[in-house]
């Protein structure tokens, strides 16, 4: 019963990632595209508490949808006005569109079982057998609070915390910088 | 159960897309939306592999953390550089920025 929820939810955020992804580049639209990117992130978000990390599914809801989301739609309408979005895709579409077909069956391709059967070397000298991993061990610890104290503990991630809080700052004012308008 | 398998698949998938949309489309803007689908999918990787592969190790969350953190930063710099333009040159379409251009 357990394993049936798992797989539903599993289906059901795997489309809600997917789809609206889909839709954001073909739409002719922006603010819908916009939309549909806060849709998508949420479906990222559910896939995080899938994989039991609640921490980083509310960061997501939290910075990714509910900052760089209405960032992004901040963007769209400050930039509008005189575009008229009547070709949305420019010349080399095509090529793009087969890039990206490639890309994707390269990457599904390395990463499936049956690449073990067929015997290639590369995957046998990593010695990993992560392609048929089914049940993954349970998750003894409550992975919030092992991240509050590993990101506080000298000997865990306290300077790449810090560091990550220059980075910001110095983004922030980066931003501000940049997009001020010129006291002429 | 969900093999890791599936995840990854879920992952390159949205990268790809994301690949698609950064190397189709005109807008800026829609450029930008497009980077944001490939570093979730980077994302969706990390967060998969820590949790079928070292589970009692949580530094691949903080990794995760990290790019998120990275992804911020980078979509706010990235999208003051377009107003920015859009100031300077009416247009976001990426075609017609090409000062720089030979």
């Amino acid at each position: 019963m357990q394993e049936t929820i798992q797989v539903i939810a599993f289906i059901a955020f795997t489309i809600m990632t997917l789809l609206p992804a889909l839709l954001l580049v073909l739409s002719r639209n922006l603010f819908h595209s916009a939309l549909y990117l806060l849709a998508s992130l949420f479906g990222v978000a559910g896939l995080m508490v899938l994989l039991v990390a609640p921490f980083l599914a509310a960061i997501q809801v939290l910075v990714y949808m509910g900052a760089i989301g209405i960032l992004i739609i901040f963007g769209v309408m400050l930039t509008r006005g005189m575009m008229k979005m009547d070709h949305i895709f420019n010349n080399q579409q095509a090529a793009a569109a087969i890039t990206a077909v490639v890309l994707f069956i390269a990457l599904v391709l390395t990463l499936s079982p049956l690449v073990d059967e067929m015997d290639i070397d590369p995957l046998e000298k990593l010695n990993v057998d992560f392609t048929t991993i089914d049940e993954p061990p349970d998750v003894g610890y409550e992975t919030v609070r092992e991240i509050g104290r590993v990101i506080a503990d000298r000997n865990g991630f306290v300077l790449p915390f810090e560091v990550a809080s220059i980075l910001l700052t110095a983004a922030m004012i980066g931003a501000i910088v940049v997009a001020r308008e010129d006291e002429a | 159960m969900i093999p890791l398998y599936a995840y990854l698949v879920v992952a390159a998938a949205l990268f790809c897309i994301g690949v698609y949309g950064v190397l189709a489309r005109r807008n800026a803007i829609a450029i930008l939306m497009g980077v944001e689908l490939m570093l979730n999918a980077s994302i969706i990787n990390l967060v998969a592999f820590w949790r079928y592969m070292t589970p009692e190790n949580i530094s691949g969350q903080v990794f995760a953390a990290f790019v998120l953190v990275v992804a911020a930063a980078e979509a706010a710099v990235g999208l003051a550089l377009v107003i920015a333009i859009y100031r300077n040159r009416r247009t976001v379409q990426a075609e017609e920025i090409n000062l720089l251009k030979w």
